[in-house]
């Protein structure tokens, strides 16, 4: 049944197999990267000096207070995106989706920049909880938004992917037209709030919102795995997975329902960081080959090692200033992606 | 353990020598930045924000980024004992962070008149430990004031001004009223052509027309990047107003016409006298 498409053996196995415990062992250099460098030079020696309690309160607060919560956000967020694009391109059998196709960026955004803009309503609120107001917003829109899009794609036929993509096209219009509304309406202070949220960042986050992203992630995670079966079967085509006994209507939902937590999540935590739900999967693809079973949890340690290097880039480029990181993983990404693309086919033609 | 219990005193030993001499300040707020420097005390200075400009030693300052969104790590790469901030200063985590750190951060007053200026130069004073000189950049600054409100008095006419702060296609954004551009407009003889709305907001090209401006007024580094004084009067929507027929267009400093400092009288003294240039000789502006 379901097992056997796992059962398949991947392409060309040697030479692969090294890949994933090599981008494991990456991702944990990367992730002590991230602990260990900074615009603040704090030596091997100093931070454990913090972890066994010795070190001083400002090498404390700098390793736990400000890269601890970065580098929990990056495996939380890079977790999210990639395996929330690495599901959607499986059931969408489309290499070019991502969550941002089925209206959860879009969806983030507009609830983002409705706090951003009409915040000034909410003094009301404790000024403890107010800097959380912006990403509850985010996530709330991300939900509400993504269930628009499957409940206008579902008939009583099921639902269908060209409808699903095509709703989610529309929506995000609609999406778009109410965030120019706001824009139009706001103050040039809250425009510049906007444009900085609108470019990502893993800094302005402590440990409540990234803990709350790691437990989204988690759980988003505990759902996506167990779905490797019914992607490699999506991969038949919907009606050949039908036959083989997978109830594609529920795996489907599954999926639409996780990708909007996880990527919803993710955003309200780090604001809409591009391009790693679309390349994560791919990469891990190249990596160990088309089986589901791998690419998932490939994909997520590609996502967060992407993430971390992102990260880690944004704080060493230009010291002390910190430019945005969704600039970092499109520069990052893109070309190591165009790289890895053209070797491929160097390699398939030699 | 014993950290626990070493931490406080050695937090409380920490403060007490900052409190006695900071020596190495971070500024995020270009007023402030230039208040700090009016003060004497710019070489305490180590690092300021991307909207510090002025004067021109802060250029060659280390930069930790735009005020709104300010790097925790950055601002501590300057081991500073000091962050004098706007109230804008942001985002509210990372400030959190800082104080987390053991940095001591001290906020700004806030206003969108000129009155602010004595509050932001006694904050300033105060934070660097230095309140004596306070006063008397306080006292030439209000009296600088005062003699140009006297000089207002006498102003002939009074134009209708329209402060353009960016010109993108389409809807330009400009200055309403509760702004710091129109209060400045205000203070110089002068009337906001934009008076029905909050802020600073888009405005259609045929609002513009119909708020007739007898002058518009530019921040001077805006004008540059949309081509100069000729391409913003040769707008559709300028040519049409009597600032377009008469070639009417102020350009200032951006910081000096809206930032409230020490340059505020200034600033004032320089808008009034090209807002009446009629008035300006036999008044002696």
């Amino acid at each position: 049944m379901a097992s056997e498409a796992a059962d398949i053996p991947a392409p060309r196995l040697t030479g692969r197999s090294l890949g994933p415990p090599l981008l494991l062992a990456l991702t944990l250099v990367l992730a002590l990267a991230g602990l260990g460098l900074g615009p603040v030079a704090i030596t091997p020696a100093e931070m454990l000096a913090v972890i066994t309690g010795h070190g001083t309160p400002a090498h404390e607060a700098i390793l736990l207070q400000i890269r601890a919560p970065r580098v929990v956000l990056a495996l939380a967020a890079g977790t999210s995106l990639a395996l929330s694009g690495a599901t959607l391109q499986g059931v969408l059998r489309n290499p070019l989706a991502d969550p941002g196709l089925i209206g959860v960026t879009a969806g983030a955004a507009l609830g983002a920049v409705s706090v951003i803009v009409l915040a000034g309503g909410a003094t009301a609120l404790p000024p403890g909880l107010r800097p959380y107001l912006l990403p509850v917003g985010a996530f709330a829109g991300a939900a509400a938004v993504t269930s628009f899009v499957f409940l206008a794609a579902r008939s009583r036929a099921g639902t269908s992917v060209a409808t699903l993509i095509l709703a989610g096209v529309a929506v995000n219009a609609i999406a778009f037209a109410g965030i120019g509304g706001l824009i139009y309406v706001s103050d040039d202070v809250a425009l510049r709030t906007l444009s900085l949220w609108q470019m990502g960042s893993l800094g302005g986050a402590g440990w409540p919102v990234a803990l709350v992203a790691l437990g989204f992630a988690a759980l988003a995670a505990a759902r996506f795995l167990p779905l490797a079966a019914a992607l490699d079967l999506f991969q038949l085509g919907e009606r050949a997975a039908f036959h083989a006994g997978l109830d594609v209507e529920r795996a489907k939902f599954r999926a639409g329902l996780w990708t909007a937590v996880a990527t919803g999540a993710a955003t309200a935590a780090a604001g809409p960081i591009g391009f790693i739900g679309l390349v994560a999967p791919h990469l891990a693809r190249l990596m160990c080959g088309p089986g589901h079973r791998a690419v998932l949890p490939v994909s997520a340690l590609m996502g967060t090692a992407l993430l971390l290097l992102a990260d880690l880039a944004t704080r060493l480029a230009v010291p002390p200033a910190e430019p945005p990181i969704g600039l970092a993983t499109s520069l990052i990404g893109g070309p190591f992606f165009l790289w890895l693309l053209l070797r491929k086919r160097g390699a398939a033609h030699g | 353990m014993i950290a626990r219990r070493l931490a406080p005193a050695l937090l409380a030993a920490l403060l007490t020598t900052a409190a006695a001499a900071q020596e190495r300040v971070v500024i995020a707020g270009g007023d402030l930045t230039e208040i700090a420097f009016a003060l004497g005390e710019g070489a305490r200075v180590v690092a300021a924000d991307t909207t510090s400009n002025y004067p021109a030693a802060v250029e060659a300052l280390p930069k930790v980024g735009y005020l709104r969104a300010l790097p925790a790590e950055g601002i501590l790469a300057q081991a500073p004992d000091l962050m004098i901030a706007g109230p804008e200063a942001g985002p509210p985590p990372v400030l959190e962070q800082l104080r987390a750190a053991g940095l001591e951060i001290a906020t700004g007053p806030e206003g969108i008149t000129p009155d602010v200026v004595p509050q932001k130069i006694r904050f300033v004073a105060d934070a660097l430990g230095v309140p004596e000189r306070a006063e008397p950049m306080v006292a030439a600054f209000e009296a600088e004031m005062t003699e140009l409100a006297g000089l207002a008095e006498g102003f002939t006419d009074h134009p209708r001004v329209l402060f353009l702060l960016a010109v993108q296609e389409g809807a330009p954004l400009v200055a309403g009223s509760g702004t710091e551009a129109g209060e400045m407009i205000r203070l110089a003889g002068g009337v906001n052509a934009v008076e029905g709305i909050e802020g600073y907001r888009p405005m259609t090209p045929e609002a513009i027309i119909a708020a007739a401006p007898d002058v518009v007024l530019m921040m001077r580094d805006f004008l540059g990047r949309y081509g100069g004084a000729e391409a913003i009067l040769a707008r559709p929507d300028i040519a049409q107003t009597e600032a377009g027929r008469e070639g009417r267009l102020v350009a200032m400093d951006g910081m000096m016409l809206v930032g409230y400092g020490p340059r505020t009288p200034a600033a004032l003294r320089e808008l009034m006298r090209a807002l009446h240039p009629a008035d300006a000789d036999r008044l002696g502006l």
